[in-house]
Formats: C-alpha cells, sequence, structure tokens
C-alpha cells in the first residue's frame, strides 16, 4: 500500500479545512494510506514570489526535514507543488532528500492520474462545471497542454473530472487565462487583479456555469470573493470535493 | 575605434561557455501539392495567384486583370508580360517612379508556406521599382517553388545589394486592429505563377 | 508612481480598459492559429533558443565576423557605446551630408536611445514613417506596444488627431481613409527625405548583410530613394548564418501577428548603387546584461509582443502603464536590469502565470526571470519596507508550527467575532472589491486530529 504524506497548504489549513478532508477521502478511496505531518506550516510560496528568499529558505528547510521520510508528497494545490519542485533548488538544493522530494511531490489529480493511474473516478456530480485551470498547474507542472503550445492536446484534471456521473463540464472562452489571484499580486495589484477575477467569471456565466472548479483554493478564494461581493449565485469548488463525490 | 573595442572587450567578459550552434536540419514543413499550397498562401496573405501554363498566358491574364487595364504608366521586367510604357532604365532618379502604376517583376523562387516570393532586385535597374508602384505583378516558374523558408534559405545567395522576401501587398492594422490593404508600397500585389 | 498605482488609473474606465484587452486578446487568437498552422513550432522554438543561447556565447566573435563582412560588402560599421553616442553618430553622418528630413521606420533602440528629440534639437526633421508609430508621433506620445505602437487610440481619436495635424476632414473615422490620408501624407515625405533610417530585426555575421522586417514597406520607401541609409542595431541582433533566418522568420510574424510571413522581408547586402549604408552597432547596457547568468536569456528576445499580447496585465493595463519604454513581461525583465530604482515595481506588475514563456518563439524563461528579478529588488533593498518586514514577521511565525496553529486560530476567532465593518477595514486591498473567506471553526489539523487521531 502506498502511503502518502499529505501537504495542506497553510491557508487551506485555516480557510478551507473541507477541502483538505476531501482530499483525504479521495486518497483513501483509491487505497492509499494518507499521513499528515503535523509539523508542517508553509512550503515557503509567498515569500518565494515576493523576492524573499532569505524569508523563504527556513520554510523550506523546515518542508523537506518534515516530508523528506515519505515516498509520495500529495497537496490539492499546483501552485504549491509547484514551488516544491520547481523553485527549490535554489533555496535547499543539494540537501539531503531534496532531489527525491522534487520528484515524488505531487499535486492530487496528477498523483491519481500519473501514479496511480486512475481512467474513471467513481461518484456522481449532476452540475453543470465551468473547468478553472490555475495557471501554476497548468504551465508549471503541465496538468494540460496549455492554449499558447502546439502540442497534443491532454488534460489531466479535465480527464478525471470528465468520468464523474452527470457532470456536464464547460469551457470558457479563454481557456487558460489568469484569474488575477498571484500571491501578493492580489493585493499589490489589487485593480488589475479584481479585473481579471471579474472578467474569469464573466467568462464562465456566459458558458452557462454553476460552479466553477478549480485545482488551487487560492484562485477560488479570490473569484469566490468577488464573485460574493458582487451577489452572484454561481459557486466555486475544489476538484478534491467533486473528485470525493461530494455532489 | 575606441568604442569598439570597449563594447567587443565587454561583450567578451560577458559570454557565457560555449554551446554549440544546433544547426536547422530536421525543421519544416512538406505540402503534396506545392503550387495548390503556394498559391492559397498567396491569397491568405492577401496576394492574388493566378496559374498559368507559360508566359504568353501570364501576359493575356495580367491584361485583363483591372490593375493592368486601368493603368497608365506600366513598367516590366519580364520580357512578353504586360504593355510597358515605359522602361525604367531610361529613369535617372528613382523620384520620377512615384506615381508609375504597375510593375511586372520575375521572382527567384516562391515559398509555399507563406506565398512570399523572392526577389533579387540587384538585377533591376531600380531598387524602388517593388515598392514605389501602386501595383505590382510578379512572375513565379512553378519549378522554383519550394517548400518553406528553409528551403528558400538553402536556395538563394547573398550577393552584395537588396534582395526581399515579398508576401502580398503592403499592408498595416495599426488602426485598431483593422486589416488595410496599401499602406506604403502596393496597393495589390497579383503572383502569375507559370508552369503549374 | 509605479505600475500598479498607473494600472489603477488605466482600469477604472472599465469599457476601455476591456476594449484595449480585447483588442490585444484578438491578436493573440490570430497569434495560436498562426502557431498551430506550423506542425514543428516547438522544435522551432527550441532551435531559435538554442541558436540565441549559441550565438551568445560566441558574440564578439560573431560581432566581428559580421562587421568584417559588412564592410566587405559596402556599409561602413559604427560602434556606440550608448545611446549618447549613438545619436551623435547619426547627427554626424546627417549633418556632413547636409541632409534636413529623416524618415525612420519603426526601431524601438532608437526610441530608446531617444534619437527623435536629439535630430530635432539639432533642426533634422524627424519622420516615423510606420503608420503607428507616425500616429503616435504626431500625438507626441511613445509608442504602446512594440509592434502595434498606437493599439490604445480608438479610429475616433485618430481622427481627430489627423484632422488637426496632417488635415483630413473633421469625423474621418474609417481606418481605411485614413490609412489612405496617411499614405499621401507619408509619400510626399519619402519623396522628399534626404535620409532614411531603419532598425534591424537581424544582422547576419557569415554574409555581413541585415534583415529588416515590415508590413507596410516603409523601410523599402525609405531606403530607396534617398542617398543615405542608416541602420541601428543592438549587439544582440546578430545571428550565426543566414540559414538561421529560416528558423526565425517562420516564427517571428507568426509570433507577432499570426501572419505567415510579414509582407516585406528586406536582405541589405551593403549599399544601394550611388547610396551609402551605415550600421550603427549599440551596447547601451547589453553587454552589462549579457554578463548576468540569470538574466542574459532576455537579451534573445526579436520583439514580436507576443508575450505582451498574453500577458493578462498588459492587456488591462496599457503600455504606458509600465515605467519604461519597452511594455509587458519582456520590458519588465528588461528595465530592472538597466535601472532597478526606477524600475522596481515592474518585476512586480505580473501575476506570474506563464503564458508569456509558453508564447515566447525564442522560449525566454520570462515569468522565471520576473521572479529572479523580484530577488533582485529585494536583495537591493528595494521593496517597501513594510512588505519587507512583513515577509519577516510571517517567516518567523511559520518556522514554529505551535506559533502559526495558534496564530491561525486567533486570526479566525477574530475574523468571526468582529463586526463585517472591522474585518473588511482589516482586509485593505484585498477587500476592496472581494470578500474574506467565511471562517470556519476549526482548522484542517483541527478536524484531522478530532475526526482522525493520532496515528
Amino acid at each position: 500500500m502506498i502511503t502518502v504524506g499529505l501537504f495542506i497548504p497553510c491557508y487551506v489549513d485555516q480557510f478551507f479545512p473541507h477541502v483538505g478532508m476531501a482530499t483525504v477521502r479521495v486518497l483513501e478511496r483509491h487505497g492509499v494510506r494518507v499521513e499528515f505531518p503535523e509539523e508542517q506550516t508553509c512550503c515557503g510560496q509567498p515569500m518565494a514570489n515576493s523576492g524573499c528568499a532569505d524569508e523563504a529558505r527556513p520554510l523550506a528547510e523546515k518542508f523537506l526535514r518534515v516530508f523528506r521520510g515519505y515516498d509520495y508528497v500529495v497537496a490539492p494545490s499546483g501552485s504549491c507543488v509547484s514551488m516544491v519542485r520547481n523553485h527549490y533548488d535554489g533555496l535547499v538544493g543539494g540537501r539531503t532528500g531534496h532531489e527525491h522530494l522534487k520528484a515524488h511531490t505531487y499535486e492530487l489529480c496528477e498523483f491519481l492520474h500519473d501514479v496511480l493511474h486512475v481512467e474513471k473516478v467513481e461518484g456522481r456530480f449532476p452540475h453543470r462545471v465551468g473547468l478553472h485551470r490555475s495557471c501554476h498547474g497548468l504551465r508549471e507542472l503541465r496538468l494540460g497542454a496549455g492554449s499558447e503550445r502546439n502540442v497534443p492536446g491532454f488534460d489531466k484534471v479535465k480527464k478525471l473530472l470528465s468520468s464523474l456521473e452527470g457532470i456536464t463540464l464547460l469551457e470558457p472562452s479563454r481557456a487558460d487565462e489568469c484569474c488575477g489571484f498571484g500571491g501578493t499580486f492580489a493585493v499589490n495589484e489589487e485593480a488589475v487583479s479584481c479585473m481579471m477575477g471579474k472578467d474569469r467569471i464573466a467568462d464562465h456565466e456566459q458558458q452557462g456555469a454553476e460552479i466553477i472548479a478549480g485545482i488551487d483554493m487560492s484562485c477560488l478564494m479570490h473569484m469566490d470573493g468577488l464573485i460574493r461581493r458582487a451577489g452572484k449565485p454561481i459557486r466555486v469548488r475544489h476538484v478534491a470535493e467533486l473528485l470525493a463525490g461530494e455532489g | 575605434m575606441a568604442s569598439r573595442d570597449d563594447i567587443l572587450g565587454a561583450v567578451r567578459r560577458a559570454q557565457p561557455p560555449a554551446t554549440a550552434h544546433p544547426g536547422v536540419a530536421g525543421l519544416g514543413n512538406r505540402f503534396p501539392d506545392l503550387p495548390a499550397k503556394f498559391a492559397e498562401m498567396v491569397a491568405v496573405v492577401g496576394g492574388t495567384c493566378l496559374r498559368v501554363p507559360d508566359l504568353a498566358a501570364a501576359d493575356r491574364a495580367l491584361r485583363e486583370l483591372p490593375v493592368h487595364r486601368e493603368a497608365k504608366r506600366i513598367a516590366s521586367m519580364v520580357p512578353g508580360v504586360g504593355a510597358a510604357t515605359f522602361d525604367p532604365v531610361a529613369v535617372a532618379d528613382p523620384h520620377e517612379l512615384a506615381g508609375m502604376d504597375l510593375c511586372v517583376l520575375a521572382a527567384e523562387l516562391g515559398v509555399a508556406e507563406n506565398g512570399a516570393v523572392w526577389l533579387d532586385v540587384r538585377k533591376l535597374p531600380h531598387q524602388a521599382l517593388f515598392v514605389i508602384p501602386e501595383h505590382v505583378a510578379v512572375v513565379v516558374q512553378a519549378s522554383t517553388l519550394v517548400h518553406d523558408m528553409h528551403q528558400a534559405y538553402a536556395a538563394i545567395s547573398h550577393a552584395p545589394g537588396f534582395a526581399l522576401f515579398l508576401s502580398g501587398p503592403s499592408k498595416t492594422a495599426d488602426i485598431e486592429q483593422a486589416l488595410v490593404i496599401g499602406a506604403h508600397g502596393a496597393r495589390s500585389c497579383t503572383v502569375l505563377l507559370v508552369g503549374a | 508612481m509605479g505600475h500598479a498605482e498607473s494600472a489603477a488609473l488605466f482600469v477604472r474606465d472599465d469599457a476601455r480598459a476591456h476594449w484595449h484587452d480585447q483588442a490585444l486578446w484578438f491578436v493573440r487568437q490570430k497569434r495560436d492559429a498562426g502557431a498551430r498552422s506550423v506542425p514543428d513550432w516547438e522544435a522551432l522554438r527550441e532551435r531559435a533558443e538554442a541558436i540565441k543561447a549559441h550565438t551568445q556565447s560566441r558574440l564578439a566573435e560573431y560581432l566581428e565576423e559580421f562587421e568584417r563582412n559588412a564592410t566587405r560588402m559596402g556599409a561602413v560599421v559604427h560602434w556606440a557605446k550608448d545611446g549618447e553616442e549613438h545619436n551623435r553618430i547619426v547627427h554626424g553622418l546627417l549633418q556632413a551630408r547636409g541632409a534636413k528630413l529623416l524618415v525612420k521606420s519603426k526601431s524601438m533602440l532608437t526610441e530608446e536611445c531617444r534619437l527623435n528629440p536629439y535630430l530635432e534639437a539639432r533642426g533634422i526633421e524627424v519622420v516615423d514613417t510606420d503608420l503607428g508609430e507616425r500616429i503616435v508621433q504626431l500625438n507626441h506620445q511613445p509608442p504602446s506596444h512594440i509592434v502595434m505602437p498606437a493599439i490604445h487610440m480608438k479610429r475616433e481619436e485618430i481622427g481627430v488627431l489627423f484632422h488637426g495635424t496632417i488635415g483630413t476632414q473633421a469625423g474621418l473615422t474609417d481606418p481605411k481613409a485614413l490609412t489612405e490620408a496617411a499614405r499621401q501624407h507619408l509619400r510626399q515625405k519619402f519623396l522628399g527625405a534626404t535620409a532614411g533610417m531603419t532598425g534591424v530585426n537581424f544582422a547576419i555575421a557569415e554574409t555581413g548583410g541585415i534583415v529588416v522586417v515590415t508590413n507596410e514597406g516603409n523601410a523599402d520607401m525609405g531606403t530607396s530613394l534617398p542617398p543615405i541609409h542608416i541602420a541601428s542595431m543592438g549587439i544582440e541582433k546578430v545571428i550565426p548564418r543566414a540559414e538561421d533566418l529560416g528558423v526565425f522568420l517562420r516564427l517571428l510574424a507568426r509570433s507577432a501577428t499570426g501572419q505567415p510571413v510579414s509582407s516585406y522581408t528586406s536582405h541589405f547586402h551593403g549599399p544601394r548603387k550611388g547610396s551609402e549604408l551605415h550600421v550603427v552597432v549599440v551596447d547601451n547596457g547589453r553587454s552589462a546584461l549579457l554578463r548576468e547568468a540569470g538574466f542574459r536569456r532576455a537579451l534573445a528576445c526579436i520583439r514580436c509582443g507576443a508575450c505582451l499580447n498574453t500577458c493578462p496585465v498588459y492587456r488591462r493595463s496599457g503600455g504606458y502603464s509600465y515605467t519604461w519604454l519597452i511594455p509587458g513581461p519582456i520590458g519588465s525583465t528588461l528595465a530592472p536590469g538597466r535601472d532597478a530604482v526606477a524600475h522596481a515595481s515592474l518585476p512586480f506588475a505580473s501575476s506570474l502565470c506563464g503564458s508569456c514563456t509558453d508564447v515566447c518563439p525564442v522560449r525566454i524563461d520570462l515569468h522565471h526571470q520576473l521572479l529572479a528579478w523580484r530577488g533582485e529588488i529585494v536583495a537591493r533593498g528595494l521593496l517597501p519596507a513594510g512588505k519587507r518586514w512583513g515577509m519577516r514577521l510571517a517567516s518567523w511565525l511559520l518556522r514554529f508550527t505551535w506559533l502559526y496553529a495558534l496564530a491561525g486560530k486567533a486570526a479566525r476567532l477574530a475574523l468571526r467575532v468582529l463586526p463585517p465593518a472591522w474585518t473588511r477595514a482589516l482586509s485593505g486591498a484585498w477587500g476592496r472589491q472581494r470578500e474574506l473567506p467565511v471562517v470556519p471553526p476549526e482548522s484542517f489539523r483541527e478536524t484531522y486530529r478530532r475526526t482522525r487521531g493520532q496515528p
């Protein structure tokens, strides 16, 4: 039986515990033993993305210490996984366990698709769902082909979601434009960030989506904040919730 | 030359470790019907491609077009194609070419992937002849067609002088992305594809 | 004013910001279609990247080879360390020949060197001949985009501008008619010009030729009539061989506008008969950038503008929200290398979505470069102190799991019990247009421990 170290990003831990629990259920349903090492806090991405390597480094060191004993590390976030996979070289490169951690830290859908080779997820989700492709999952983890590149089309998240019974997946007219969250960008560049988010929401609304689903709560939190302020009926859900069969 | 040596010295000190030139082999596009693809792409870039069996047919086809029928000052760099009204060799100052209506030009080769033709302007009495006329017509031999730009560069040489790839008429989209044909150069580009 | 403040002003006109976004998204879509029409697109990008990397590794040699061959072809090669020297050389050439009217085709380098005001102050009329550049020149503005200089202007505004400057009839707004008016206006300038100037898209070391690409034919008009052609190029424009052009030209126009190739791809090998060709090779900070292992890849840029068109921030903030002449992702990676203090906000003018990296025809890792520049900005002490201390505090707190858990609990409690007006005020820039998340009573770790217990 595969054991994974569950990595729950700090803001998911504090604000979206149900997404963490859904992640546990999805993994367990697919025969995985889940361990949540309670020592964990944050991968250091907010600091690293602000250019504060000195502030990010101790957190990367802590992360490595906490997770290096696991065969696999899985998180319900493309962005935080990309931090560990693509941006730890300059922080903890060369340390014991870094290479293994880098190669074995997975975003949830990616883990189901690439490691467990899940073809079909049992469950029902009879809703009209707009798929939000979070940038780091798409362009840094390559969970999908991406609209920019001329490569054969694939989309690991969509493939898993589309196997749910009753689901209607809707494509926004701009397949993978950024929602404008961008970490500290969301407050540093508040005006542009919110315009980007509103544009994404409007695109999904135009397709008739009831729900915007994505792999990163950060993007969804940003769009949800805009949606609730505007009093719109559309809702956001993390992909883990859908895959856990929480219709 | 102090600046030259300073710049080259600074560049030399700044250069990264050597990496190899990857070459250009193994790239490119192949089309099953070369003349058809070329004609299609000439249209895509805003030109008109007429496929004719020989130069006599090219001449007949050109003379029927409004760009020729309505032209008053015509020069032809292709003997037998178009009814030339003057010989640009006799024009001393290229400024006098302003206002000419049509110039018939011969292309060295045509490129199927983008509808471009290679014009060797070194053979012309004036460099301006491809850009100053209101309209241009270009004669391309089907036997000279290549698939893509890699094949094109393999076929052309670079002696002193001016040459260019011309792809369709002059155009701009600088005002609200609205495509307008005829910015500064020719307002139309008729390509006479001979022998296909 | 940093990018965020200028961008906020641009966004305030919501309809216009959306119009700008849509105009550029349209170009992005044309680019996508162009890229998809080429089966070996990704291989081409890799090859272009490798050719540029190779060229950088032997740049001095290729520049010397170019100089040798260009001279052999009859051109005169000049070297300028900076914009000032570049301008001095150009002015000297014009002055010696008594040239009073210079027609110039698009060159971001001459913008960078601020050539126009330099020459105008010395009595030489400079006419930008690219339609978009002529528009912004008449409007006394720099280009807002490196390929479509007047993309920020509406046709009605151009109509008013042309009415006031080149005498078109009032109320003329049809792009076709406005373009025709510009054609007639500029045709007179071309015919009266005593010198022509162009930028350089590629300089071929092997042959000594320069290649200039336009759609309008303005570079060709501007160099076919006057007795002197001056071409300005940055040192990074040199490529080793003519055959390399096959790679770059298949990428350039498709990336820029979606066209399979530009209308005019002009190859100058030496001067036209009876005329002169002068090539000014400019450093102006480029060799310094080449020294930076982490940032030199930005020198591979072929100025297609694709990263601007795809950038969701550029599209919604406009070219003038950037503090440098070249806007968008590529500008934001180049600018801080020139002046990190003046352009400290630019690396942060990105959500790091990575779309720029994936459209770049020469595969510059633009969003990683922006991230790396953020590190430089912090290392040089240019991040506002408040933000830096915020990160220090957060980092310190997150080192101690118990403290993190406690602080999280306290924050959640506060958000639940404080009046909504308070929390909204506390949420700052986040809360201006967004609600905070609905705060759960328990964190994940609490729920997990309660329901699963310790293993």
